[in-house]
């Protein structure tokens, strides 16, 4: 029998707000054990959270970028259980009335169109960290506690690993563009949890779900459904039967164990949190929310392929990048140089040196302006293309201005017909076998001649100049 | 007269003509308490040290001849479940026996903003649950006006220490009537404040959207002054009101002339004693010949009061507790094997019995499959409640009441029955609910010459209203500042 699988996710994204959800304590990774701690977010008896209301704004912009309804009054619940990383024993998060409701995302796997729709998104509290190899015992880093989360939880439209896979990429991408979220896989910033059940093709009953978890990344939750769906699959061939389970991923060993089954399920006892009262965003706050959402990665790949005539997959490497993404619409927004131009510069050696470096756009001095203003020179023949690449290096790394790192590094091109047609003749003259092999047919030892034209004058000779003065004086000849 | 014998107002007087300095009243105080404090266990922490250290800085800055706020000076008891940074504070609990908080609630930033010298944490049922303070697990307070005799709780300690002239005034909390029960039962003044007014920052949580801090003293005035600096918005306690209190103190106006005073037939009828009753009544008609317009009013959803009560509290509650779990702080059981095992022990040695009940009362409301018969109900019914509230205060200024069913009852009396100790509450719980202010204060004493409270209860915001209808009674009355022992 053919099966279909029929996956939905649960996504984990820690908001990037300087401040926790509750109280005051920075959010910032990898600082020392339990020094971004107060009161608040240890569950010190008598201290209460405040809500952070640029939570509410965060989750509220990835609702309208998603296409969510936004619930305007924002109502915070407790989800009452034990563990050690939880030191109120109870995780304030959001029950019945989530922040945001009946989205959906848009993208393309394999160039097919797919829609995924959300249930719900709301806001809540991360836990802390146990950390079981400090000497003695366990012990609890409450620094992650109260970094404020949003959770995505998905319809059940996913049917396969690779439109997974390609779902939790748009999902990344979105929250970079709104600049809600570092995205920042090691560190945990995108997590998830994967609902997974198979049934007949064509069957259109949901099969028995199981929830796997420990989901560090998106290729791992790629691996975990595949090996969940086949799992489910061969039950099923072998006349078993799926039990309604919480299983665990190792992805060191490629396969998931049982964690708890349905019987073990925590009733969580959820109820409107009595120390926090209803934040509302009132009509000029969501004006506000809304005025923030850019242009999003699906129009602008669909605008890049269409206006700027690039390939499907140059269009998608510019619009998964905000920054990227950014960088070539103002560049294009000038309208002084080929917007093509600009795209193949992004794409190859701001590209390379971006990833040769490690580094993001953002962590440059590169602006959209200056690069037109490089562009520009080489169309108009002031520079030559190499030249471009050695003033981009400076531009990345300095705020000098593109005429000064030219002038600096002395690379305007010698377009001068005098001056070039003085090169020329000294080349002819000394390289009288390169003459005579061109006279005897050789037409390519031309490209050699330009080379030594080149040369001779360091680099700096208009190369279209020479061409043109060396194939007219050599016709001559 | 002693100076255990005065006012705050009094006191707050003699502070600024200096008649007395705050070392002398505070020396004064330790004294007093040293000589009744065997009788009464109104305290679990003393921190004489420290007050006395506190008292002679307010002095040097009297004497440098600093504008300081009207109670600067003068001794404060507060309540063993207000957070103190480095002073333990322990809910009267096993479970926190030994808790020293890294930080201070409000509402001491507040008191040691207007110069107030606290003497100590006192006494309260564990955790501010019941209704007698024997419910302590730490100490035993007994009634300054017969040590026979419960002081009523939870702030029993509270109500106890200013009874028997430890302090004038003191700090205590009321999630259903433990500030103004005890103030009842030892003969004091106590207003539990409109929810959202005091800052609960610090306040460790019985009941959060029931819990308000408020204050003991032993006149009217001495819980206003008292409410004015307690009162006040508070950026770290979502719950509190953004928005400024004219002082009650300076509003303080005896002429009620004309103001309408309910008395809610409901409140007088089975359950209540005679006694109890016949006093209110008495203090219905000195009310109506000082010019107030007494009339009957109905509130018919007070029936429903105690039931609600009983399963919002002990939802909050059980979810509030939760976090007593012997990981972080508090009490750890010496033996356990793994981390189930470590929250059970932890959690059955550490909490009392009257704790546990309504824990597990809590979480049984809040379970799946009960939630919505229980607790959703009786959210419902709360808004039925204050509807019901609402309604009266189109009618009446302020609504009189008794306190409890009846005068201290012995120490033992109720306590091998919890359903007849939780039916102490029922004139005082549905204030909570509705999140009114009321206020407690004298009207009498019984015949075996313990004292008689009686309830004022107001609009929300309405504290004014009641402070003044509560000192045209106290002047007409002359039941004022009574100092047992």
């Amino acid at each position: 029998m053919k099966y279909e699988p029929v996956i939905g996710l649960e996504v984990h994204a820690e908001l990037s707000t300087k401040t926790k959800i509750f109280c005051g304590c920075s959010t910032a990774f990898g600082a020392e054990i339990n020094t971004h701690v107060c009161p608040v977010c240890t569950g010190q008896p008598g201290a209460l959270p405040v809500l952070n209301k640029q939570v509410v704004h965060y989750a509220a912009k990835m609702g309208v970028a998603t296409h969510c309804t936004v619930n305007r009054l924002c109502k915070s619940d407790r989800k009452n259980y034990f563990y050690p990383d939880l030191p109120k024993a109870y995780q304030i998060s959001q029950f019945d009335v989530p922040i945001c409701e009946n989205g959906y995302v848009d993208f393309e796997v394999d160039g097919e169109p797919k829609r995924v729709r959300f249930e719900r998104i709301h806001f809540e509290e991360d836990a802390g960290k146990l950390l079981h190899d400090e000497g003695d015992g366990t012990v609890v880093d409450f620094n992650r506690c109260g970094v404020p989360l949003i959770e995505m939880v998905t319809r059940p439209d996913i049917h396969s690993a690779a439109e997974a896979k390609e779902f939790l990429e748009t999902v990344k991408t979105t929250l970079s563009y709104l600049q809600i979220c570092d995205c920042r896989m090691e560190e945990g910033s995108i997590r998830c949890d994967v609902n997974v059940s198979v049934r007949p093709m064509g069957s259109d009953k949901l099969g028995t779900r199981v929830e796997m978890k420990n989901i560090n990344s998106f290729s791992a939750a790629e691996r975990a459904i595949t090996y969940e769906v086949n799992r489910q699959i061969d039950v099923l061939e072998e006349g078993g039967q799926i039990i309604q389970e919480t299983r665990r991923w190792d992805d060191s060993r490629g396969k998931n164990m049982v964690m708890r089954s349905k019987e073990d399920a925590q009733d969580y006892r959820y109820f409107p949190d009595p120390d926090l009262v209803a934040v509302e965003i009132d009509d000029a706050w969501m004006e506000q929310i809304e005025s923030e959402i850019p242009e999003l990665p699906q129009s602008r790949y669909a605008r890049y392929i269409k206006d700027i005539g690039l390939q499907p997959k140059e269009a998608r490497i510019l619009s998964d990048s905000f920054d990227k993404a950014c960088l070539l619409d103002d560049g294009v927004a000038m309208n002084r140089v080929d917007a093509k131009a600009i795209a193949n510069w992004i794409l190859s050696d701001i590209s390379k040196y971006l990833n040769d470096k490690g580094l993001e756009l953002k962590d440059t001095r590169l602006t959209a302006a200056k690069l037109v203003d490089m562009i520009e020179l080489i169309e108009k023949n002031t520079i030559s293309g190499n030249a471009g690449k050695k003033v981009l290096v400076q531009l990345f790394e300095t705020d000098d201005s593109v005429d000064a790192i030219v002038e600096k590094l002395g690379l305007k091109q010698v377009s001068d017909e005098g001056a070039i047609r003085k090169l020329v003749d000294e080349v002819l003259a000394a390289n009288p076998k390169s003459v005579a092999d061109y006279k005897g047919g050789k037409k390519n030892a031309i490209g050699f001649l330009v080379g030594q034209c080149m040369k001779a004058s360091k680099g700096k000779g208009n190369p279209k100049m020479i061409n043109q003065l060396l194939s007219k004086t050599l016709e001559q000849m | 007269m002693e100076l255990y014998q005065k006012t705050a107002a009094e006191l707050s007087a003699m502070l600024k003509n200096k008649e007395v300095s705050s070392v002398e009243l505070t020396k004064a105080a330790f004294a007093r308490t040293a000589a009744v404090e065997e009788k009464v266990g109104a305290y679990i922490t003393l921190t004489e040290e420290k007050a006395l250290a506190d008292a002679a800085a307010i002095d040097a800055k009297r004497a440098a001849g600093e504008e300081l706020p009207l109670l600067a000076g003068v001794p404060v008891s507060v309540k063993d479940n207000i957070c103190t940074k480095g002073i333990r504070t322990t809910c009267a609990s096993k479970m926190l026996e030994n808790f020293n908080p890294p930080y201070d609630a409000t509402v001491m930033d507040k008191l040691h903003a207007a110069g107030l010298v606290m003497t100590g944490k006192t006494n309260l049922d564990e955790f501010a649950m019941g209704s007698s303070c024997e419910n302590s697990a730490l100490q035993k307070t007994r009634n300054p006006h017969n040590p026979d005799h419960v002081t009523g709780g939870s702030s029993g300690g509270a109500a106890a220490s200013v009874a028997a002239g430890e302090v004038s005034i003191a700090v205590g909390s009321d999630t259903g009537g433990s500030i103004r029960q005890p103030a009842s039962f030892c003969g004091v003044v106590g207003l539990k404040p409109t929810y959202g007014t005091v800052s609960r920052y610090g306040l460790i949580a019985f009941a959060s959207s029931l819990d308000q801090i408020g204050p003991f003293g032993r006149c009217v005035e001495d819980a206003a002054m008292l409410a004015d600096v307690l009162r006040g918005y508070d950026k770290m306690d979502s719950t509190s009101y953004p928005r400024e209190y004219d002082s009650l103190t300076a509003g303080l106006n005896a002429d009620i002339k004309g103001m309408k005073i309910g008395l809610p037939k409901e409140y007088f009828g089975e359950g209540i004693s005679e006694e109890v009753s016949k006093s209110v009544l008495a203090a219905a008609e000195t009310y109506r010949q000082l010019g107030a317009e007494v009339v009957e009013i109905s509130l018919p959803l007070s029936k429903y009061a105690l039931p609600i009560y009983y399963i919002l509290s002990s939802a909050e509650a059980s979810s509030n507790l939760a976090r007593f779990d012997g990981v972080k702080y508090g009490y750890r059981a010496e033996q356990f094997d793994g981390i189930i095992d470590l929250y059970v022990k932890s959690r059955s040695e550490g909490f009392g019995p009257e704790v546990q009940r309504r824990i597990m009362l809590g979480t049984y409301v809040l379970s799946s499959g009960y939630y919505d018969a229980y607790y959703k109900k009786a959210r419902a019914a709360q808004r039925a409640i204050r509807a019901d509230y609402a309604k009266a205060f189109e009618q009446v200024d302020v609504i009189l009441t008794p306190v409890a069913p009846t005068t201290a009852y012995k120490v033992g009396e109720k306590t091998s029955d919890p359903l007849q100790m939780y039916m102490g509450d029922i004139c005082t719980v549905s204030v909570n609910i509705a999140g009114l202010p009321a206020m407690v204060q004298p009207c009498g004493f019984d015949s075996n010459k313990l004292p008689i409270g009686m309830q004022l209860i107001g609009p929300r915001f309405g504290e004014q209203k009641l402070v003044n209808a509560g000192l045209a009674f106290e002047k007409a009355s002359g039941l004022s500042n009574i100092v047992a022992l």
